[in-house]
């Protein structure tokens, strides 16, 4: 053969090459159309889910879309000098709140920002019910006093249709594309009544900012808005909650204004976000890290104590005769056929200072009455509890492992004149190791998301990252802390997963 | 063949049923209530919930005990788009969450609950209790300690005791949570009633807080469940702890404990119904249906047979009668008893929706160390 006789052909005259990696692509095809439906399943109600929950972590639009105008004329203000904004970015800040109370929303937001910075909750809610009540009616009463028209919805949609109009007047239309696609949305007409006084206070300021046009209804309103003397919204404001006139508030929403966050992740390490950026937080709210070191060193004890448990058990099980290791197997399994909450609270009733143990303990004579035990409510009772529930899934791999290591070796190793301890160590161990290690990956990541078994015995000492998880997702309602600390014990346990590859080999792990 | 009859057969069924339902009201047959599970639950069934259906006949209801995780749940359902539940127990402070999120639809109660028998409105009746446009009051209840008669010397008359491990030793029992424990800790620090949340305000006041649970920080068993205490005190696992009234209450005189009450400084919080948003328009009549019977002046005063929980209106007061089984007068039981309401704390929503993230943060990094 050489390169003059070109390529090998198939019988169809194609190159036999290109053949082959047909007929290979459709078997991959076929292949890949057999495994579709549980590959779709997965996807959908396993990995999006996930993602969308992590996601969560960084997502932070609920600002800019709640306050977009204010955000917008917050771009240029220097938040380091210290102040508070001017009275432009204060009447931004009306309308956004006034549209925003309208569609409930900025509750929401106040709810978001108080997680950054404490009492932003009963500010909005205070403001949301002043904005109301501001003084900007003379503006309305103005207008509508030198037009009728200003007071008939059909005449402001006329207007607002009026591209002349619209250019002279941009915050007014965008303020009023706002407000009627609210109504919109609901199906709502927008009323005479809903003409409202940010809509006079939008024009009032794009009047004074020289928009000018042809419209009747505009030269109307134009001499009206030179006479009328301002409304002070930052006083309006103050009075509604003196907060708004310190510089903090405005700090936190310069800082958070953007629609991702790191926010989130620098406080799930201890961090908080400031205007010179990343910054240590106080010693007395620091608690993740803690929790994080805590959660990985007491789930490497659990893991430690299941290897040392459930070993001699698995060899047991590997080498007793069938019909007694079938009855230990079942006292192994039979765990798994209880409720968790039973079998937490059933340590709870042997490890209280009243319990079980400590009676025995007192009866016998070993332990004073006034001095019990304690077991419970700290990190001996989560490592007892947790050891006890993860146990069989340590045993069962070490058991279907050893039960593949033909005891001749053994014998064969005690014939050639090994001892016991060196026919096991030698021999025997190294074989059952791939059990020990698929043991220790299921407990070990077992065992860093448990939560229930902490929460009822582990007290305040005995608490893991996920306790804390689950308190910001069902308590604090702030899911996106709750998303950062799972996203980061995900890594954790991705880092470690790659780390016990390159050290053990993910290839000697074996169930079975 | 037969499948195609057997769809077929459904659907019609499934209309027939929903025109049913629509010549019925407009409202909705089925109901899922929310609540929290235990003797509350059982109380809420037998004093609204069988009046109720014995009135409507068709109407059929069902419990989820999920009120713990109310909130987290229904903001999960409206993520979804698909709200399961129609009527829903809360506590004061997660029904102003709800309301603040636009989970909770909100009531007119002057339009949509009932007025007293002497006609003062509903909102005069409920008064000051009326703390969310969401909230529709039903009980008042406090969380307060119980001692064991047996163990402690005396009987403590003062909050205080809880934090004298001199003249009081053992252990107590206190909620896994800042709110109550901070305010306690103040009270008996020395600051007076009236300035507790002006100092919890404040990072010095917040760590003087701290620095008083220090001092028993050793002799305390955290709980979470309200549950928990009646049970380490029953197993003398701890000599005081706080819990909900009511869990006192059935462990005295139901169980026949040896428990004492300690009413001093008991705090009151509220709690009571809200209706989800995005309910389809039938069962959002059938649920404000229900709560309007439900929260009437007889009904309210109904639940008081069943369990140790004041009526959330006026009215419903002087209707307060026996425990349906045991037979004693309940008035001397309620947190609102005169007697026991010498030393009373109210809860303070607003406080505390500004000052949970935070004080909770130094809290548990405090628990933690």
């Amino acid at each position: 053969m050489t390169d003059a006789a070109g390529p090998m052909l198939a019988a169809d005259g194609t190159p036999l090459k290109r053949s082959l990696a047909r007929a290979l692509r459709r078997q991959k095809l076929r292949a890949l159309l057999l495994i579709a439906p549980l590959l779709i399943f997965v996807l959908v109600t396993f990995v999006v889910p996930i993602a969308n929950m992590l996601f969560r972590s960084v997502e932070n639009q609920i600002v800019s879309e709640t306050l977009p105008e204010t955000i917008q004329s917050l771009d240029g203000w220097n938040a380091e000098a210290g102040g508070i904004p001017d009275e432009d970015v204060f009447t931004k800040l009306y309308i956004d709140l006034f549209i925003a109370e309208e569609q409930k929303l900025h509750t929401r937001l106040g709810t978001r920002l108080n997680y950054e910075q404490t009492g932003a909750s009963s500010m909005f809610r205070k403001t949301g019910r002043a904005v109301g009540r501001f003084d900007t009616d003379t503006y309305t009463d103005g207008f509508v006093d030198a037009n009728g028209d200003w007071e008939d919805p059909a005449a402001w949609a006329s207007l607002m249709a009026d591209a002349g109009a619209r250019a002279a007047l941009p915050l007014t239309a965008r303020s009023w594309d706002r407000w009627k696609a609210v109504f919109d949305a609901e199906g709502k007409e927008l009323k005479k009544r809903n003409l409202e006084d940010f809509l006079f206070t939008a024009l009032y300021t794009d009047l004074n900012a020289g928009g000018d046009a042809a419209h009747a209804m505009v030269q109307s309103a134009k001499p009206v808005a030179e006479g009328l003397a301002q409304v002070s919204l930052i006083d309006a404001f103050k009075e509604a909650d003196k907060k708004w006139g310190e510089p903090e508030i405005w700090q936190t929403l310069t800082l958070y204004s953007p629609n991702y966050t790191p926010g989130y992740f620098l406080n799930s390490v201890d961090l908080e976000r400031t205007l010179d950026g990343p910054k240590v937080k106080p010693e007395n709210e620091q608690i993740y890290i803690t929790l994080f070191g805590r959660t990985l060193w007491m789930s490497l004890v659990i893991t430690g104590c299941c290897i040392h448990l459930g070993y001699p058990v698995a060899w047991l099980l590997a080498n007793l005769p069938a019909s007694k290791a079938n009855l230990l197997l079942i006292l192994v399994l039979l765990p798994f056929w209880t409720s968790l909450l039973v079998r937490t609270s059933a340590w709870k009733v042997m490890l209280q200072q009243q319990g079980v143990i400590n009676d025995v303990l007192v009866f016998l004579g070993l332990v004073d009455d006034a001095s019990r035990l304690i077991m419970i409510n700290n990190q001996f009772g989560t490592i007892v509890a947790m050891t006890h529930i993860l146990l069989p899934f340590m045993i069962l791999p070490m058991y279907s492992v050893m039960q593949t290591i033909p005891p001749s070796y053994l014998r064969a190793a005690k014939s050639l004149g090994a001892t016991n301890w060196t026919a096991f160590w030698r021999v025997y161990f190294p074989q059952s190791v791939p059990g020990i290690g698929a043991g220790s990956i299921l407990v070990f990541i077992l065992a860093i998301g448990y939560y229930i078994t902490p929460e009822i015995v582990g007290g305040t000492k005995g608490v893991f990252i996920s306790n804390r998880i689950a308190y910001h997702i069902s308590s604090s309602l702030n899911w996106g802390l709750a998303a950062a600390l799972g996203t980061i014990l995900l890594a954790v346990v991705l880092l470690l997963y790659w780390a016990y590859d390159k050290i053990v080999g993910i290839d000697n792990v074996k169930l079975g | 063949m037969k499948l195609t009859k057997t769809l077929l057969a459904s659907t019609a069924l499934t209309v027939a049923g929903v025109g049913a339902v629509s010549a019925d009201g407009h409202m909705a047959s089925d109901m899922t209530l929310v609540s929290w599970g235990g003797a509350y639950q059982s109380s809420q069934q037998k004093a609204y919930v069988e009046p109720y259906i014995a009135n409507n006949g068709g109407v059929s209801a069902v419990w989820d005990e999920s009120s713990a995780e109310a909130v987290a749940k229904l903001r999960a359902m409206n993520e979804a788009s698909n709200v399961t539940w129609d009527v829903v127990d809360v506590v004061a402070a997660d029904a102003i969450r709800l309301c603040d999120e636009g989970l909770a639809l909100e009531i007119d109660p002057d339009e949509q609950l009932a007025a007293a028998p002497d006609g003062t409105s509903a909102s005069d009746d409920f008064g000051d209790l009326l703390v969310s446009d969401c909230f529709i009051p039903q009980i008042v209840y406090s969380t307060t300690f119980g001692y064991r008669t047996d163990l402690v010397n005396g009987t403590p008359d003062s909050i205080c005791a809880v934090f004298d491990t001199a003249a009081y030793p053992g252990k107590r029992s206190l909620e896994k949570r800042p709110i109550n424990n901070m305010e306690w800790a103040l009270y008996c620090d020395g600051v007076a009633k009236d300035d507790i949340y002006d100092v919890l305000a404040t990072p010095e006041g917040q760590q003087q807080a701290l620095d008083k649970l220090d001092t028993i920080k050793g002799d305390v068993i955290w709980w979470s469940a309200g549950a928990d205490t009646p049970q380490l005190l029953a197993d003398g696992e701890v000599i005081m702890g706080s819990t909900y009234n009511g869990r006192l209450f059935s462990a005295i005189e139901e169980q026949n404990q040896p428990i004492g009450m300690l009413w001093d400084m008991q705090v009151f919080d509220l709690d009571g119904w809200i209706i989800p948003t995005g309910l389809s328009p039938e069962r959002e009549a059938r649920a404000l249906d229900f709560v309007k019977f439900a929260t009437d002046t007889q009904r309210l005063a109904d639940q008081a047979k069943y369990i140790s929980y004041g009526p959330a209106r006026l009215s419903s007061a002087p209707l307060v009668g026996k425990h349906a089984d045991l037979g004693i007068e309940m008035a001397p039981h309620m947190p609102t008893d005169p007697n026991n309401a010498a030393n009373t704390l109210l809860y303070n929503y607003e406080f505390w929706a500004d000052y949970r993230d935070d004080i909770d943060a130094k809290f548990q990094a405090w628990l933690a160390q």
